[in-house]
């Protein structure tokens, strides 16, 4: 099936089987490699991206459903050589550990500043509860997202 | 400036971001998880359906069949390149794939190859296995037991230990190891003693769960060799194993890594590395095998075990004597759970001085997936019954907890039951550090109504396996820049910023100019593995002396030189050239005696763990809310403070999942909740609202600049602790991990004369 979509700004279309998810279509057609898969049953956030203005677990989706969207991957953060401030505060709070849970936290950050731009630090744990660490650096993690929210 | 500026104090002790901090953060950071290689095929592993029995027939034809699907492996095709195709590190007793028989649910029995995973997964669902099924056993006590069904005909150490060698051509037991400590005489103590406590702890098993599924690359070359690119912790070990089973040199067989997605334990030894490595040869194309995390429960797991403890006590509250017995189980495959049962068993009395010591520790058969090494390798089973025990005794006779423990520790210059000296180990600064932390000594709302609180401690020690060895070099190249080698896995936990560290610090430059090269078998040298919190210990002394070598090299070679730089073109006549310095560390050690247990020298360094939690208790629903826990290490010097700290916290709340909720559920040996939507695992709503982890410094005199390991001290303590703060507030004990809110409320009830129905 042919798809068209949106990602990190470039349009993007390929021939893609209706069953391929939309995080395998990003790490293997586009190779896009940021979005991780940890548990592939939707728990983990490991593949959060942002889709249409939503963060979305890309493991949860299939590339075919995600035809004409605008898809945001932590690739696509940066702006200018400048880091997004949201993964300027992950850098400077040591909220990552092994990092394989960083970007999806870090596009689930991304949408709850989107919608709450000054949270408390309970509206960021429970903002981004979907994603999980195993490492496992939530104080850490908050810490980044308020240093964020502070900078904005 | 007249010389190289090697000025000290700079680097070491520094709480520095991640080297790779800004690949992390903008997703192009490499892990194993994101290679794809031309022509490379995909593995699917179709797994036994049964927990014992044996294999009639395989049919592949329908998995054939399926377009895209290249080959159908199974253990027929391995013997014509392996003819003995067990493996392991303690035991050579695991089969690349299922040989003759299947011993768990989920063994490997052939693993499917097509050109798409999606063709290799509905594949691998095709492959038609017929059994005969034979009588398991799953639980440790009953699989020690003489007349348990019998899992393997006979043993077969691997060789590598010398201690196991006895252990050869056993026949008829599920009892992998029996390994014993005698210090005094524990009967005529505990006939002496005022009091006698004996109790039974248990813990189930829990899965490590890291984020990055386990995954291999295996690549095959024209030329007759072999590239395993492996998420790994101990690539070193990859390479002689796979070099062994081959019946190659090692020379032939290249191991690397990348940063990897968390291992805990789960990623050492052989895991999916043997398989593929087959595969390839077999299918003369690159094949990659990568799990779902579903299938990591069936892969390795923390191990289970049941701890029967018996401690005498003197009217003044010291204890005396202490025998325990601890069942292990090891599941199919002994993988490293033998090492667990003595090295980690050894430390059975705790970081207590008693003086009659008797130890006995069995590594047991059953017919469930293997365990082996997680965060800490056993002696979290071990504290859970020893700190929770120490609560009951303190209670009983009026001691205050944190006071009983003081008048009970083992202090430097005395003998640990093993007999080694203690030294290095400071069991008064962890106290101090904890009762302050926990705020001890002032008033404590205990609650009321139906929300009662309270809080408690633990106190546990591990003794650092031995004897390992590591070997570093460090490089500098002709412009003056500098690469540390060293087969050192990162992990997460951050050993290349700590290494770049210790040799920044040896060559008087900044960190982030020290680039450290991954663990590659054909670049970086010898390291037994990244495991047991000994890298820093380790791998540390190696990069500080192979960073010592270089500099006294480039001293040599241009006395006078102002730079790096300045020396390379000083000694080459131009810019090129490259100075390797090079480094090894080995701790001496002493053998226990067979007999005894007994070693004068059995650990080059001790990990001091202490633990605080303070608990709110629903007696209604039994749930438990842990407000504040703490973790408090000895860590000899913190090379980097930040990361140490990470350390701490972050096992915290890997425990205190273990603790309140994380149990692998079986039944016939399936696992019931072989997926995090089941297998519930901590997240930002289960951290507690006060979260410390902090510890004390005190030089250890063999350690890089002091340094000690830090990775699983604070695993040791949080799950005795929380129970002894559930003990404080509701007066209810419980014997078995995890302290799920029915175990709490049919305690509660039952203390209070009104039992639940059983379900
Ligand atoms: S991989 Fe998508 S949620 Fe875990
Ligand atoms: S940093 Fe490892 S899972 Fe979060």
């Amino acid at each position: 099936m042919q798809v068209s979509m949106t990602v990190n700004g470039r349009v993007r279309k390929a021939d893609v089987e209706p069953r391929l998810l939309l995080v395998h279509f990003l790490r293997e057609h586009l190779l896009l490699t940021g979005a991780h898969v940890g548990c592939d049953t939707s728990q983990c956030g490991a593949c959060t991206v942002i889709v249409d203005g939503r963060s979305a677990k890309a493991c949860t989706m299939f590339a075919v459903q995600a035809d004409g969207s605008t898809i945001t991957t932590v690739e696509g953060l940066a702006a200018n050589g400048q880091l997004h401030p949201v993964q300027e505060g992950f850098w400077d709070q040591h909220g990552l550990q092994c990092g394989y849970c960083t970007p999806g936290m870090i596009m689930s950050a991304v949408n709850l500043l989107q919608d709450t731009p000054h949270p408390t630090d309970r509206q960021i744990r429970e903002g981004i509860s979907g994603n999980f660490c195993r490492c496992t650096g939530y104080q850490h993690i908050v810490n980044a997202v308020r240093q964020a929210a502070g900078r904005r | 400036m007249g010389s190289l500026d090697f000025a000290r104090g700079r680097e070491v002790g520094r709480s520095l971001g991640r080297l790779e901090a800004a690949a992390k953060v903008d997703g192009t950071v490499e892990y194993i998880h994101n290679l794809r290689l031309p022509g490379m095929l995909h593995g699917r592993i179709h797994r036994s359906s049964i927990p014992h029995g044996r294999i009639v027939r395989i049919d592949t034809s329908a998995a054939l069949a399926v377009a895209g699907v290249h080959a159908v492996v199974t253990a027929d095709d391995v013997a014509r390149l392996v003819p003995d195709p067990y493996y392991g590190p303690a035991f050579h007793d695991q089969p690349i794939l299922a040989t003759g028989k299947v011993r768990h649910v989920g063994e490997p029995v052939a693993v499917v190859l097509a050109d798409n995973p999606h063709a290799a997964e509905e594949a691998a669902d095709l492959v038609a296995v017929e059994y005969e099924p034979l009588e398991a056993v799953f639980d440790e006590v009953a699989a020690a037991a003489p007349d348990a069904p019998v899992l393997h005909d006979e043993l077969r150490p691997a060789g590598m230990f010398t201690d196991l060698k006895h252990l050869a051509g056993r026949r008829d037991t599920n009892v992998a190891l029996d390994a014993r400590l005698r210090s005094g005489d524990v009967e005529q103590a505990f006939a002496e003693a005022e009091h006698v406590f004996e109790h039974t702890f248990r813990t189930g098993k829990v899965m490590h769960a890291a984020f990055e599924p386990m995954v291999t690359v295996a690549e095959p070359h024209a030329a007759g060799g072999l590239t395993i690119h492996t998420a790994s912790q101990s690539p070193s070990f990859v390479r002689s194993e796979i070099s062994r089973l081959l019946g190659w040199p090692e020379n032939r067989v290249r191991v690397r890594t990348a940063f990897l997605g968390g291992g805990f334990g789960a990623k050492l030894y052989i895991k999916l590395e043997a398989m593929a490595a087959v595969c390839a040869l077999l299918a003369r194309r690159p094949v990659r095998i990568a799990l779902s995390m579903d299938e990591q429960f069936y892969t390795i797991t923390k191990h289970g075990a049941t701890v029967r403890i018996k401690t005498g006590v003197a009217r003044d509250g010291r204890m005396t004597a202490r025998q325990v017995e601890t069942f292990w189980n090891g599941g199919a495959y002994a993988d490293i759970g033998p090492r667990v049962t003595q090295k980690s068993g050894f430390s059975a009395a705790g970081p207590y001085d008693i003086e009659h010591v008797a130890l006995d520790n069995y590594a047991v058969y059953t017919n469930e997936p293997p365990a082996g090494a997680l965060r800490g390798f056993g002696i979290s089973q071990l504290v859970w019954a020893y700190e929770r025990q120490a609560d009951v005794i303190a209670r009983t006779l009026g001691i205050d907890p944190l006071e009983f423990r003081r008048r009970n520790a083992l202090r430097n210059g005395r003998p640990h039951a093993t007999g080694t000296v203690v030294v290095g180990m400071e069991v008064d600064a962890v106290l101090d550090r904890l009762a302050e932390a926990m705020a001890w000594d002032k008033p404590f709302d205990r609650g009321t109504g139906t929300i009662r609180r309270g809080r408690g401690i633990g106190i546990g020690v591990k003794a650092c396996v031995s004897p390992t060895t590591s070997t570093a070099a460090v490089h500098i190249y002709g412009d003056g820049s500098c690469a540390v080698h060293c087969s050192t896995v990162d992990m997460g936990q951050g050993s290349d910023t700590t290494m770049a560290q210790i040799a920044a610090e040896v060559l008087g430059i900044p960190t982030t100019d020290v680039r450290v090269v991954h663990p590659d078998t054909d670049v970086t040298p010898y390291d037994m593995a990244t495991l047991g919190s000994r890298s820093t210990f380790h791998m540390g002394n190696a990069v500080r002396r192979a960073a010592e070598d270089a500099r006294a090299q480039i001293e040599r070679m241009a006395p006078g030189a102002t730079s790096f730089r300045d020396a390379m073109l000083a000694r080459f006549a131009m810019q090129a050239g490259t100075v390797v310095g090079f480094g090894s560390y080995a701790p001496s050690y002493q053998k226990p005696d067979p007999e005894t247990g007994l070693s004068a020298n059995i650990t080059p360094f001790w990990m001091l763990g202490g633990a605080g939690a303070e608990v709110e208790v629903d007696t209604e629903t039994g749930r438990i809310t842990v407000t504040k826990l703490v973790n408090v290490a000895d860590v000899g010097r913190a090379i980097n403070p930040a990361s140490v700290e990470r350390q701490l916290t972050g096992a915290a709340i890997m425990q205190l999942g273990f603790t309140l909720f994380e149990e692998m559920v079986f039944s016939d040996g399936q696992v019931l909740n072989a997926s995090l939507a089941d297998y519930k695992i901590p997240g930002f709503l289960d951290v507690p609202r006060e979260l410390t982890g902090t510890f004390v410094e005190a030089p250890h005199p063999e350690g890089p600049f002091g340094a000690k390991g830090v990775g699983e001290t604070g695993i040791f303590s949080p799950s005795p602790a929380i129970a002894n703060a559930l003990y404080d507030a509701t007066g209810v004990m419980l014997y078995d991990m995890p302290l799920t809110p029915e175990r709490v409320l049919r305690a509660i009830r039952e203390a209070g004369g009104r039992p639940l129905e059983q379900a």
